[in-house]
């Protein structure tokens, strides 16, 4: 089980701020891949991947980096902090 | 050296803050501080929310400041920034970094707004004329962090 969290225009698409999936997922693409294949909803946040950011376990990361012991994967848009 | 980041709703007192801010230490000759405002261009603005994630933020702004503390030589470090429903000409945050020379402090001041507005987890989004949209990062706001 793994706590997937949206921020700003993607929690707005989804239509929910967080959500705790079972998934076989290895890599947070893997994960994409999977929750895209879900629902339309899914796959209008994911459909262009370049426009998001993702964290793992509250750290910036990668869509090719593992999801081996992560228990929190967050979904957002580029920062506009400041 | 001492890293203090807030992350908070409420409103803070800019006075307040930058006249206590490496208050009695004589060892630091220069204080610098940068205010970010909610800017109204062209008074369409009805009001901005801003959103974020909490316990990132405070880790990511922690992180910063601390790669600031590692790269000049600082006495103090300070950053607070609001979340949550803001007006027009409201102060969204502030950040102050002291040093015994003005280079040191000015220097870490910038490098801490770049990163604070790409790499901190905030998200802006306008009000304007009834209708509601996210602030866009821009381009150039990745740009201004190759130069560090």
């Amino acid at each position: 089980m793994i706590d997937v969290l949206y921020f700003a225009w993607v929690r707005e698409r989804i239509g929910l701020p967080k959500e705790r999936i079972e998934t076989s997922a290895t890599t947070v693409a893997d994960l994409v891949a999977e929750l895209r294949e879900r629902e339309e909803r899914y796959e209008a946040a994911f459909a262009d991947l370049s426009a998001l950011r993702v964290a793992l376990d509250q750290e910036l990361s990668d869509f090719d980096a593992p999801l081996a012991d992560v228990r929190e994967v967050a979904f957002f848009p580029p920062m506009t902090g400041g | 050296m001492a890293i203090d980041v807030r992350v908070q709703d409420a409103p803070f007192d800019f006075g307040a803050e930058a006249d206590s801010f490496a208050a009695g230490r004589s060892d630091l000759g220069a204080v610098v501080t940068f205010t970010g405002i909610v800017r109204d261009t062209d008074g369409a603005l009805d009001g901005m929310e801003i959103e974020h994630y909490p316990g990132m933020t405070e880790k990511a702004l922690q992180k910063i400041a601390a790669e600031a503390e590692a790269r000049w030589s600082l006495g103090e470090v300070l950053v607070i920034h609001r979340f949550g429903k803001l007006a027009a000409g409201e102060r969204i945050m502030m950040v102050a970094t002291a040093s015994a020379h003005r280079a040191h402090a000015f220097e870490a001041a910038e490098y801490l707004m770049d990163y604070l507005k790409s790499r901190a987890p905030f998200w802006k989004k306008e009000r304007a004329g009834g209708a509601e949209s996210w602030v866009a990062a821009k381009d150039a706001d990745e740009t201004a962090l190759k130069r560090w």
